[in-house]
């Protein structure tokens, strides 16, 4: 076993009572003093910050970037503009997802790929080992801290940090080098919670300054926020995580996320072939929206089963404390996805019944711009 | 983190208050501490026959299940059928929220089970 690895802000972690534990070969905390419950409520209501600098950051640079990036890329990466973001699968031949990732455009020869803490090892070999030699592909996910500041209030907060406009930053889009208290960052109106917010990006060396000033800044309207409502937040609005909704044996098409998986887009790109396939001959299985009639908490991998015979699996189940119910989303053939359709939860060896659904998940009341 | 002195405690965390043939069961502060906000509380059914060490509940945090195991041998005669709509109140009052209620099939012994002192000196390890 590697020694745990810790962000730069492991110290401000501590200071603030978080209950450390390891993420994936991290140490960070699942929450803060206040407890998941609270932070969850915080963001939601008002703004919740999270380090997230675990998260890996891989350079794509050189002529042919953008020809590189669609042959391995799911989405159009040709249909952004620089200055724009954009969801990405990465995929394997056979459709199964390497990893999900943010792609950042500065121009045509010059992207920046945000991927998932613990696949960046992972993604970077997939990745050097496809591009062509006249690429430069750099992991400098240990120059990066980034800083996620979510919620209605978000914009307010960061805005008295900054002489930049950041109501000018559309949803999806960034701005590179931005001032925010004193220190340079790239700053994207994206995020991982179903609010409005951002994700800051700066040198390791500045994200304790950057920290401070952020939860100074937001006084009583900000909270820092761990991993426990970072999941209970994302898996709320119905956004995937990786390893639970899409991972190398379930494809982006199963995980439903058909919308950024372009196969009629003109490159082809690992993974096409084998997932124009599956469509063709139709999804095995799809993912679903659970909602449970009886009481208690679906978790990741119960078996959900239709008459006693099993037929699908839970891929993530949390309390969603906005809505007030134990959600759960599962892989389901698609002849029980119908709304309406009754499944039983198997929970403890118990059966839970509960009820496929469409649309119940979180979705923040004024759309982003 | 608060132990009172009058109850008896488990190593998984349980605490006992044993009123005649009856003994009161819940979990500690340090368990409700270490859970974080408590979301669910499954009870065990009124009746069932529990030997020490047996599972006889659950309780839930946002993130993870953890099993409530019973400290003493009986049946179950009552639960707390306020945990059902408010499990919250497992953190904000440990001691005054028992999970269940276990008729006692022998007269209660302190055996394996820890005093006050003894099991705050478990909790700082």
């Amino acid at each position: 076993m590697s020694a745990l690895k810790r962000t730069p802000l492991y110290e401000k972690h501590v200071e603030l009572q978080g209950k450390i534990v390891d993420f994936g070969g991290w140490e960070l905390p699942v929450q803060y003093a206040t407890g998941v419950l609270a932070e969850h409520r915080k963001t939601r209501e008002s703004a919740g910050l999270f380090d997230v600098s675990h998260m890996g950051e891989i350079i794509v640079r050189g002529a042919g970037a953008e020809d590189f990036l669609q042959s391995i890329l799911s989405n159009d990466v040709s249909k952004i503009a620089p200055k724009e973001t954009q969801y990405n699968i990465m995929c394997y031949e056979n459709g199964g997802c390497v990893d999900d990732l943010i792609v950042y455009k500065y121009s045509e020869t010059d992207y920046l790929l945000v991927v998932n803490a613990s696949n960046t090892d992972k993604d970077f070999d997939w990745i050097a080992k496809h591009a062509p030699e006249t690429l430069t592909v750099e992991n400098v996910s240990s120059q990066f801290a980034q800083l996620a500041i979510q919620g209605p209030n978000a914009e307010k907060i960061l805005q008295t940090l900054t002489d930049a406009d950041l109501s000018a930053i559309r949803f999806f889009h960034f701005e590179a080098d931005v001032v925010v208290a004193g220190k340079i960052c790239i700053v994207s109106r994206t995020g991982y919670t179903g609010e409005d917010g951002f994700e800051v990006y700066c040198d390791s060396a500045d994200a304790v300054e950057l920290w401070d000033a952020i939860l100074k800044a937001g006084g009583d309207e900000i909270c820092p926020v761990g991993l426990g409502a970072r999941d209970s937040l994302r898996f709320e609005a119905k956004l995937p995580l990786y390893g639970h909704e899409i991972s190398a044996e379930i494809s982006p098409l199963e995980a439903r996320l058909g919308f950024f998986v372009k196969l009629d887009k003109e490159a082809d790109f690992i993974g096409k072939e084998a997932l124009k396939a599956q469509k063709a001959e139709g999804l095995k299985r799809v993912l679903c929206e659970l909602e449970p009639i009886d009481r208690g908490i679906p978790r990741a991998e119960c078996e959900v089963c239709v008459n006693g015979e099993k037929v699908g699996v839970v891929t993530t189940g949390v309390p969603a404390p906005t809505l007030g119910k134990n959600l759960a989303l599962a892989l389901l053939p698609p002849q029980y996805a119908e709304p309406e359709t009754q499944v039983e939860i198997m929970v403890r060896n118990k059966p839970i019944r509960a009820l496929v659904k469409k649309g119940i998940f979180y979705r923040k009341k004024t759309l982003a711009r | 983190m608060n132990t009172p002195s009058d109850l008896f405690y488990s190593k998984e965390h349980e605490w006992v208050r044993v009123e005649g043939t009856k003994a009161y069961v819940g979990i500690t502060d340090f368990a409700q501490h270490s859970l974080g906000d408590v979301v669910y509380v499954e009870l065990p059914e009124v009746g069932a026959k529990v030997a020490a060490g047996d599972e006889a509940g659950v309780v839930e945090s946002v993130k993870a299940a953890s099993p409530i195991y019973s400290p003493v041998a009986g049946e179950i005669v009552e639960t707390n059928a306020n945990l059902e709509d408010a499990p919250q109140a497992i953190n904000e009052d440990p001691y005054g929220q028992f999970v269940f209620v276990v008729e006692l099939d022998a007269p209660f012994e302190k055996g394996d089970l820890l005093d006050a002192t003894e099991y705050a000196a478990i909790c700082e390890e």
